[in-house]
């Protein structure tokens, strides 16, 4: 019993130490885009990058916060997926190609000329 | 905010720099259903001369004033609509073709029943909007317009509903209440009737084993009820309700922000069916005579900025019912052979407590605990037959949430304790005993974030009665095509069976009950173990540009052992037993959605249950359960007007085939049943129709045809007699029953 405890308890310290270690990124940059849909693309494309822990994407500020692994991946990696799916940072921006093809609601490079 | 979500179809928040104009855009679905801009709309605000046209993509600007609240959509060939803004906020909005045959389907609709195509395990969501549709009255009649769970009747005397899922009984079903389980032990029988309807905010049904966190004892499934919450809840809400069978109810909701952090919600029920109605003329009352007071108290504390968020509830229950036959005077007559009556009297205590912190900084990893303390009294008698019970119960769960590298591996892990002391007399025998468990718990889930995930989960349980043992549980999700999922689960659940309290009916009848074995030790019996295996699969589609799922589902139980509930030996025993050979309860369940036009929803279900037990007398059929149901449910809304109200009609029929009846033929020929009970139908039906979203009044009736049960109980000329069994219950006792309502709502 008193095993299983300890075990459980290692385990919760692990996972949060974790976190403590040099090796990890957090940071803060300009995602453009406009809805939900927008959201859960940004997300995923961040997520899915080898090295990235977790992703999530403001929509009011526009702001993605990104926790990664530095040893694992660059910010400019994490940038260039999400401008594989379409979504411009101030550094890589999407090719037309990919841009034309998010949905209609998502274009945001219209709302910014408007 | 209701009205909102179902008049903007899409919502889009976006803060905008200048605060003195509104943008948005109009859209439309092309044919090839995508989404687009609508140019050359016309937009306007309500009683105003100000407006606008779409440009060419669609987009429009428009002067704002905080008085403004009605923004007009309008274009030749599709519908008007006028959305309400009540925030300065993008708006796109979604313009539907008028009567034409390619309508468009309204992108986001609150559907108020929803199966995931995300979620690894098999869950069903019944929202308050399904909720309004069952207008009464509490936790056991919200299901009887979904078709995952059956309602039946338990018994001729106290007219409880009982719930079944995958042909199982509610004890094989894990009911919690804001994921503390809550319906279990002393309160298995009434329990679903102490959650009033209106209380609800959502309920969550798994089909098949659940997840590993809130412990070990769920077989055929979980259900998980969330109430309303004391930050989002309207300041004031008032339900009454009457039906021409002499029930009454009340419900008040008030709701109060206390500080910045804090909110309180009081919630008070009372109840009342003081009419003595006996249509059957079988000189028992049809319903008990009952009353009930019900009042929670809830406090809720939010600090996002710290990642706080806290729930503590109080609540107290008294629930009094009085049956039997319709002369039956309990100061003369109680436990005596003058007249034969019940009274079952409960009184209830519930303490909760939750606390929940999330990491700012790494929101993935995230605390919660949970401590709940109850204290369930219930006295009664049937006849001659007495029955108190007294559990007091303590859970408290600890967990974990965090990852694995990435959020595409998460885990949650914990540990839990759980204590229940039981004090239990059947007549003057003592049952009591007290039960105590520890045990930790690891689940494991994966994402892809496209077409798989799964969630793995083990836990390891030390308890005073049931031994040491392991639970583990799988859930798969693959989507091989756009909008089909397929899923598999499996999972093992053990508990220990509270036979008395879960059979209460029994105690309305002349049987002698008997407890064949000696050896184990809860009552003498082994605790119950199953494995539930599971396979679905769902198919979303567009016929007609209208949204369609197909579901089909196959869950199987089998029992490694099972306490056995036997009155098929003789009419005049009751046996519990533990399990000599086989007993399963497989299901399969088709279930088939559309939306015929706009509003007008379609639901179709059929079910075929196989449910057999290895009994004394070899392999039975499990008594009063149908082999065959058919369920259909088809429900219509208005267009909302422009004070957002419409009218809203649902209509339920369900179709039961045969039920094996328990065995009577060694009975004079008189209090002799037949082998099977007929096949029968039932219809419901509710027109209710919404003034402005802060009032309604509702009418509704249900078993339209009059279907009843000739003759629920056997014997009803002589009570005290060997033959006297209420017990027997496959179909209702009552004629139609007919009810109205209203509900006020105060923001």
């Amino acid at each position: 019993m008193k095993k299983t405890i300890l075990i459980l308890i290692a385990i919760v310290a692990i996972s949060v130490s974790a976190e403590a270690q040099s090796k990890t990124s957090k940071v803060t940059f300009e995602v453009d885009g406009v809805c939900e849909m927008c959201k859960e693309r940004i997300e995923k494309a961040a997520t899915l990058t080898k090295g990235v822990k977790f992703a999530t994407w403001n929509i009011q500020k526009k702001e993605l916060y990104c926790i990664y692994n530095n040893k694992k991946t660059t910010l400019t990696k994490i940038k260039q997926a999400i401008a594989d799916v379409g979504h411009d940072t101030k550094e890589i921006k999407a090719t037309d190609e990919v841009y034309n093809g998010i949905d209609e609601c998502c274009k945001y490079r219209t709302l910014e000329t408007h | 905010m209701k009205i909102i979500l179902k008049i903007v179809f899409i919502l889009i928040p976006i803060m905008l720099q200048s605060q003195t104009t509104i943008k948005g855009m109009a859209m439309i679905k092309n044919s090839q259903g995508k989404t687009e801009g609508l140019p050359g709309a016309t937009i306007y605000w309500l009683d105003t001369e100000i407006g606008t046209t779409t440009n060419d993509k669609g987009w429009f600007t428009l002067k704002y004033k905080p008085e403004y609240t009605k923004l007009v959509f309008s274009f030749v060939g599709y519908k008007t609509d006028t959305i309400t803004i009540n925030e300065l906020k993008e708006i796109h909005h979604f313009m539907i073709e008028e009567n034409g045959l390619d309508e468009i389907v309204i992108q986001a609709e609150k559907e108020s029943t929803s199966v995931s195509y995300l979620q690894s395990a098999n869950i069903v969501t019944i929202n308050e909007g399904e909720l309004l549709k069952a207008a009464c009255c509490n936790l056991s009649e919200s299901f009887e317009t979904n078709p995952s769970i059956d309602v039946n009747f338990s018994d001729a005397l106290t007219g409880t509903k009982q719930i079944r899922m995958l042909g199982l009984t509610s004890p094989y079903i894990l009911i919690a209440q804001e994921n503390i389980p809550s319906v279990r032990g002393a309160s298995q029988a009434y329990g679903l009737t102490f959650t009033p309807g209106t209380w609800i905010e959502s309920i969550q049904i798994t089909k098949g084993a659940g997840s590993v966190v809130n412990g070990y004892e769920s077989i055929a499934g979980q259900i998980n009820t969330e109430l309303r919450k004391p930050l989002n809840d309207d300041k004031l809400f008032v339900n009454a309700y009457g039906s021409l069978d002499g029930r009454l109810e009340l419900n008040t909701h008030f709701s109060q922000k206390v500080s910045n952090k804090w909110n309180t919600s009081l919630f008070v029920h009372g109840n009342l069916r003081d009419k003595k109605m006996d249509v059957n003329d079988d000189n028992f009352l049809d319903s008990p005579l009952a009353n009930q007071i019900n009042v929670m108290n809830r406090w809720q504390y939010t600090d996002a900025v710290n990642g706080f968020v806290s729930f503590i509830n109080f609540r107290y229950l008294k629930d009094d019912k009085q049956t039997g036959e319709i002369d039956f005077n309990p100061d003369t007559h109680k436990l005596t052979t003058i007249k034969y009556g019940s009274e079952i009297n409960t009184e209830r205590f519930d303490a909760s407590a939750k606390l929940g912190y999330v990491f700012p900084e790494t929101p993935y990893n995230s605390m919660g605990f949970q401590v709940a303390y109850s204290q369930h009294q219930q006295d009664s008698y049937f006849g001659l037959n007495q029955y108190d019970i007294n559990h007091k119960s303590v859970y408290s769960n600890l967990l974990f949430n965090s990852i694995l590298g990435s959020t595409l591996h998460k885990y949650k892990t914990g540990i839990s304790f759980t204590h229940d002391s039981y004090d239990e007399y059947v007549n003057t025998t003592d049952f009591g005993r007290t039960e105590n468990s520890v045990g930790g718990f690891f689940e494991y889930s994966y994402d892809n974030l496209d077409d798989f995930s799964l969630i793995a989960g083990l836990r390891l349980d030390f308890h005073n009665l049931l031994g040491t043992f392991v639970t583990p549980r799988l859930h798969i999700r693959y989507a091989p095509w756009e909008k089909g999922v397929l899923r598999a689960s499996v999972g093992r659940g053990k508990r220990s069976a509270n036979i008395f309290a879960e059979n209460q009916q029994l105690f309305g009848s002349s049987r002698v009950m008997s407890i064949l074995n000696s050896n184990g030790k809860i009552y003498g019996l082994n605790p119950e173990i199953a494995w539930n295996y599971g396979v679905s699969f769902l198919q979303g589609f567009n016929l007609l540009d209208k949204k369609g799922t197909i579901t089909v589902d196959y869950y199987s139980t089998q029992f490694q052992n099972q306490v056995v509930v036997d009155v098929d030996e003789s009419p005049q025993e009751a046996l519990f037993y533990n399990l000599d050979g086989n007993s399963h309860a497989n299901n399969l369940q088709i279930e088939f959605n559309y939306e015929l036009a706009t509003h007008l929803n379609l639901r179709l279900a059929y079910k075929y249950y196989d449910v057999k037990t290895d009994y004394l007398k070899g392999s039975l059929e499990s008594p009063l359960q149908a082999k065959n149901r058919f369920f259909a449910n088809i429900g219509y809304e208005t267009q909302l007007n422009a004070k957002g109200g419409n009218w809203r009609f649902d209509y339920t029929f369900n179709w039961i085939g045969q039920q094996r009846l328990p065995y009577t033929a060694s009975n004079p020929v008189q209090y002799q049943l037949a082998e099977n009970s007929p096949s029968y139908s039932l219809m419901n039906a509710q027109i209710a129709k919404v003034f402005t979203p802060n009032f309604e009044v509702y009418v509704g009736g249900e078993n339209l045809a009059n279907y009843r049960q000739e003759n629920p109980i056997l014997a009803s000329d002589n009570p005290f007699g060997a033959y006297f069994d209420s017990s027997i219950i496959y179909a209702p006792i009552s004629r139609g029953m007919y009810y109205a309502g209203l509900r006020y709502t105060l923001n």
